[in-house]
Order: C-alpha cells, then structure tokens, then sequence
C-alpha cells in the first residue's frame, strides 16, 4: 500500500504527461482521491500503533511523517478539485493580459501543470514517509524540481524572475543540508557502525537509538547545516527571500500547496535534525536555535506585512510568521510542541484557502494590490465572507483553530518559564493582527464598484473548496476529536513534547 | 593510490581558483568538464570502479556538454560580468582556502575517515561554489557556481561511500543532473525573454 502511495501520483504524471487536456481534469482530481484514501488508511494504522513499512524500509512513516503526509494528501485534493475551475477559465480566456501592463503573456500547457502537480505530490510523499535521512533529501530536491515549472506557469518576465530565485537559492539551501546529512554521518562514524547502519533503511532510528555516541562538536555543526539547508526551504527568516516572489507569481492553487504542504516537508527535514540532537542529549542547542530562528522570523514577517500592498505577498509573509510560530513552539519544547503540532495542521488549512481565495480574487479584479480591491461583499459575497473569516482564522482570531494552537504555544513558553520570549511573541502577533485586518478590511468593504459587472456568479468549484477548509479551521477551534489530539500528542512526543 | 589522490586532489584545489579567475563562459564550461573528470579519478583509486564510470559521464561529460549546448544556443555573452572584481572573487577563494585548513586542524577529524587534504579541498571547493553564486550575474554562470558547490559537496561525502550505498550516490548524481537540466531550461527562458542571461537585470519582484 505505501509503495501504491508514492508510485500512484508518479504514474499518474507521466500519463497525464503523454495525455490530453480532457484527460488531466479528469485524473488530476482522482489520482488526489486515491492519493487521499491511502493516506487516511496509512495515517490510521500509524495511528493505531502499526508500523507499515514497504521497499526494505525505505518508506516507514512515525507518526510525524504520516501527520505531514495527512495534510500535503488533503491540500492536494482541495487545490485539484479547484484546479479542475481554474484550467477551464484560463482555457476560456484567449488572451491574458499582463495585470503590470506589460506585454500579454502566454501559459505553459495544461498538463504540464498537472503532472508536475503529481510529481510534486509524490516527492512529499516520499520526504513524509521515508525515515532514510539520504530519501528525504533527495524528495525535497524532487519538491524543488517539480515545483519550479508550477511557478513558471504564466509564462511572464515576473514568475520567471521567481522561478529562477526559487530554483537557485533552494537548490544551494537544500545542498547546505546535504552537508548537514554527510556531517551527521562523520559523527557517528566507526568502521563497525557504518556497516550495521548499511543494512537497513531506518537511518533515523539507528541514529536515534545510537545518538549518545555520536561526537558532539560534529552532531552541532551537523544540526546547523540541516537547520540552514531546510530552513531556506521552510522560508525562515533571514533566508525567505525566495518566497514571497515565488507565493505571489506562482498559480494561486499552487501558492496554495507550496505555503500549506511544501514547507511543512521542509520543516520536517529540521524535525528529524533535532530528533537526534534530542536523544542525543543536545535539545537545548538545537530548541534554542530554532526559537531564534523562530522569533526573528516572527519579527520580520510582522515588518513586511504592515503596509503590504500586495495580498499573495501578504499571505506568503504570514507564512513566515506561521513557520516562525512553528519553529518557536518546537524551540521551546514541552507543551508547546503539542499546540505546534495543531498550529501545523491548521495553519496548512488556513493557508492553503486563502490562497486559492486569492485566485478568486485575482480573477475578478485583475489586481494584486489590496488597495484597488474594494466591496468584496458586493461583488463577490461567497468569497468575501471566507476571506475575511480567513483573516480572523489566520490572524488567530477565536473561535478558530490557530487561536487555539497559538494560546497552547503562549501557555508552553510561560511554562517553559519564558516570560520574555512570551512577550515578544505576542507583541508580534498584535502588530501581524493590525497589519493584516487594515488590508483584508480594506478589500472587503467599501462600496460596489460601478465599473464590474453586477450578475457574474461564483462557480461552485471555485468557492466549494476554501469553504470546507474554512469549516475545517472552524471546528478545530471549537472541538478537537480526542483521536486527532492523541495522534498530535503522538507526532509531539518524537521531538520533545 | 595515496599520491594519485593527493594530485588529484592538488589538481582540483587549482582548478578552483582558475575558475574564480575567469571571466570566459567558455573556461568555466571546460574547469567544471576537467573538475567532473577529477572526482571520478579519486574515486577510482578509492576503488568505486561503478560510481566513477557514473560520475566521469555525467559530471564530466553530460553537464557540461549540456552547458555548452545552452551556451551556444544563446550565441552572446561569452564574457560575464561578475559583480565585484575577478580579484576579489580570487581572494575570496583564497580566503575560502585558508579557512578550510584553519577548519581542519581546530576539528576534531577522524584520521581514519578522511584522507589528507581532502576535507580542506572539499571545503574549498563548496566556497569557491558559492562564491561564483553570489559573485556572478549570468545566469549560467551561477548554474556552473552551484554545480562546484555540489562537486565540493561530493567530495566531502566520498570516504563515507561503501558499497551498500552506491545506489543512493546514484540516485544523487541523478537529482543532480536533473536540477542542471531544469536550469538549463530556464536559462534559456530566461535568454528569450530578457534577451540576456543576466541577472543584475531581476528588479521587478521586491518590496
């Protein structure tokens, strides 16, 4: 079964690849019902404390595997189906226009789109399930390498510019983790070890289980390479530069998939770092690195957003704020691990539905700045509302699931007797909430525009989508089925909570 | 075997800092040729007869034969311009090098692991890498910096291969090999619309 989960969307690419336009609407959609339904099956024998294992153990998900498998799995089911709309609408238009005034622009073709669609969803798979430290690197290298042509999509001088920084400064980010890899491999290395760690693919257990011997100044030196490789990839700040270009060019539902599943694949390669510095007895070197990292990503991402008037460069720098949030709650260890663990699930809810909102968006005004956006409750009332019920959820608003994670995370540092880190945090995400609401307000009210017309209706497709993630968020926020927070106290328990 | 991986060795830390020396597309495509060509000879005598067969042809032969055809194809721009001086991008490689040595007698190394001179090659070859990255606007220049960060990347990996693995370095050089090819094909993009493969150029996406 877990060979059919990263083999399915593979094959899938490579027909729809040879296939035509008809035929990739049609299995784009079913290869992510599949893809879903054998990551659900997957998630739940984890779950129940089977260890599934395929390929002599090359795939072997833990629970914080299958946790990030669940969720790329359902955000690329939500972005197909709304990607089944969003191909027939460029396929309608005849010529697109560039929105900066420049020369109007082609598309790449159709299934090109959807079968890097597929490949990017089975190198996740492969990042998500492998507990080969080697695998892991090399699928998020295949998350590069699909990905780039999605974001060169619109074939215009901007996601071009994005593709190239994307392409570069993650491919030197993710070669710097390769060190990271080697480097671990130095520490732990004896003759006799380095030929009982050949004979199977759990890399991460042997290292865990063997941590203690490990040799510290390298394990240290390992741990920064891996926290600086993948978190170019993750987006911390300083090394985000790539992301706001590439969220804000890219296709909305592929905004969409690279903020909600894409990083959370990247921080797992960190987890798995700071996994074995844990058991190595080196937590404090690690968590206090990634809180730094974590608060200064907070900070910056709060810098940018404030007087942002660019809303998918606004929501990539909310990325940066949530993958900040994240690093920080693990940082800090304990209780906050657990509320990262719901962050991470709802923050990927959230993200992704703002995202493919903003497609919405972007179809009917033809602008990326929020100040040309006005009466988004006339024109569009459906999009409208979710967006701006995505704000409250995003800015961690109650009663919405990021309020939830977010106070856990607060209540973890208190505990973590972190009063001052606990107070920047929250500064933080006060100015974040004001940045946010005067540009979602912004666009959400104000008086009809005269100059739309009044009579367009919001295809099912487009609006069906963001909505159940929306009422995904919701409930997360007033009730957490005791399965679900078993399992996230599962994931947490692996990296210190 | 010892003294063929020491001139070996030798030959790739000059190699470097000819690289960083020159400002002719043409060269680089040739060092990185030669660079590809030398990672296989070391791991020849480091008896890896399968995975230098793989590297010889794809790090010595297919990417920069694949450099060279997107070259061609862009029929300009044989001279780059590099961001700072080629002096100083020289001296930051010889920088790069002293580092590399300092770095290796404050690590504690396993004597038995790593080879003389090879971790200090190895570092220096990632530097000089990068160095070509950041100090580079052509595109292709930059392609070719991320490629001898790699080969450095490579290098330090090498007395880790065992048999057991060879597979995984495959799957590795393959990844690798696919990247260069994705860039190659941006690259050219890049030459049709911009009409140059220089970088300095990207100024519209900025906040």
């Amino acid at each position: 079964m877990l060979e059919a989960l990263l083999f399915l969307p593979l094959g899938a690419g490579c027909i729809i690849l040879l296939g035509t336009k008809a035929m990739c609407r049609v299995l784009l959609p079913l290869t992510a019902l599949g893809h879903t339904a054998l990551a659900a099956w997957t998630t739940y024998a984890v779950g129940t404390g089977a260890e599934p294992r395929a390929m002599n153990g090359l795939l072997a998900p833990d629970p914080l595997g299958a946790l990030f498998l669940m969720l790329a799995s359902l955000l690329f089911l939500a972005a197909s189906i709304y990607a089944v709309y969003y191909l027939r609408e460029e396929d309608r238009l005849e010529v697109h226009a560039d929105i900066h005034g420049g020369p109007g622009f082609t598309n790449a073709p159709q299934r090109r789109l959807a079968a890097c669609l597929c490949f990017f969803l089975s190198s996740m798979t492969l990042v998500t399930t492998t507990p080969h430290l080697g695998a892991l690197w090399v699928g998020i290298e295949g998350t590069t390498l699909s990905s780039a042509p999605l974001i060169y999509f619109h074939r215009h001088q901007r996601s071009l510019e994005a593709t190239w920084k994307y392409l570069i400064i993650c491919s030197v980010g993710i070669a710097l983790a390769m060190v990271g890899n080697i480097l671990l491999s130095v520490a732990f290395y004896t003759p006799e070890g380095m030929t009982a760690m050949v004979e199977g693919m759990d890399q991460l257990g042997w290292f865990v289980s063997h941590a203690r011997a490990g040799e510290e100044t390298w394990l240290k030196a390992a741990y920064i390479f891996l926290l600086v490789g993948y978190g170019t990839k993750m987006g911390l700040a300083p090394l985000h530069n790539w992301l706001p270009d590439a969220h804000s060019q890219a296709p909305s539902l592929v905004s969409a998939l690279l903020s909600g599943a894409l990083l959370n694949c990247a921080l797992l390669g960190i987890l798995r770092g700071h996994q074995i510095m844990l058991a190595a007895g080196l937590g404090g070197f690690s968590g206090g690195l990634l809180s730094f990292f974590g608060l200064i990503s907070l900070v910056t991402a709060a810098i940018f957003i404030v007087g942002q008037g660019h809303y998918k460069r606004m929501l990539a720098y909310s990325s940066v704020e949530h993958m900040g949030i994240l690093a920080l709650g693990i940082g800090v260890g304990g209780l906050a691990v657990s509320g990262a663990m719901l962050h991470a699930v709802c923050h990927s809810l959230t993200k992704c539905m703002l995202f493919l909102l903003s497609g919405n968006i972007l179809a009917r005004y033809h602008t990326f700045s929020s100040y040309d956006v006005r009466g988004m409750r006339w024109t569009m009332p459906i999009t409208g509302a979710l967006w701006m019920a995505g704000f409250l959820a995003v800015a961690g608003s109650p009663p919405f699931g990021i309020f939830i994670s977010e106070f856990i995370i607060f209540k973890g540092m208190l505990a973590a007797d972190s009063p001052l880190l606990a107070a920047a945090y929250l500064l933080a995400l006060a100015v974040i909430f004001v940045g946010l609401s005067v540009a979602v307000l912004r666009m959400v009210q104000g008086n009809r525009p005269t100059d739309m017309p009044q009579t367009l209706r919001e295809p099912l497709l487009s609006v069906l989508p963001p909505l159940v993630l929306g009422l995904a968020v919701l409930t997360l926020g007033l009730w957490i089925p005791d399965w679900l927070w078993n399992f996230l106290r599962k994931g947490a328990a692996l990296v210190g909570g | 075997m010892e003294t063929a991986l020491q001139s070996c060795l030798f030959l790739l830390m000059l190699n470097n800092l000819l690289m960083l020396g020159s400002t002719r597309i043409m060269w680089l495509i040739r060092f990185t040729a030669f660079q590809g060509i030398l990672l296989a000879g070391m791991l020849l005598t480091m008896e890896h007869a399968l995975l230098a067969a793989a590297v010889l042809l794809i790090k010595g032969a297919l990417l920069p034969g694949l450099l060279w055809r997107t070259r061609n194809r862009l029929h300009s721009h044989h001279r780059m311009r590099p961001r700072m001086h080629v002096a100083v991008g020289v001296l930051a490689g010889m920088g790069g090098l002293v580092l590399s040595l300092w770095l290796e007698a404050r690590l504690f190394t396993l004597p038995a692991l790593f080879p003389p001179l090879l971790l200090p090659t190895a570092l220096t070859t990632l530097f000089c890498g990068l160095i070509l990255v950041v100090g580079r606007t052509t595109a292709l220049a930059q392609v070719i910096g991320y490629l001898v960060a790699e080969n450095g990347i490579f290098l330090l990996g090498m007395p880790l291969m065992t048999a057991g693995t060879t597979w995984f370095e495959l799957a590795l050089l393959l990844d690798v090999f696919v990247a260069v090819f994705v860039m190659g094909i941006a690259i050219n993009h890049i030459g049709n619309t911009f009409e140059s493969i220089d970088v300095g150029r990207f100024r519209s996406l900025r906040d």
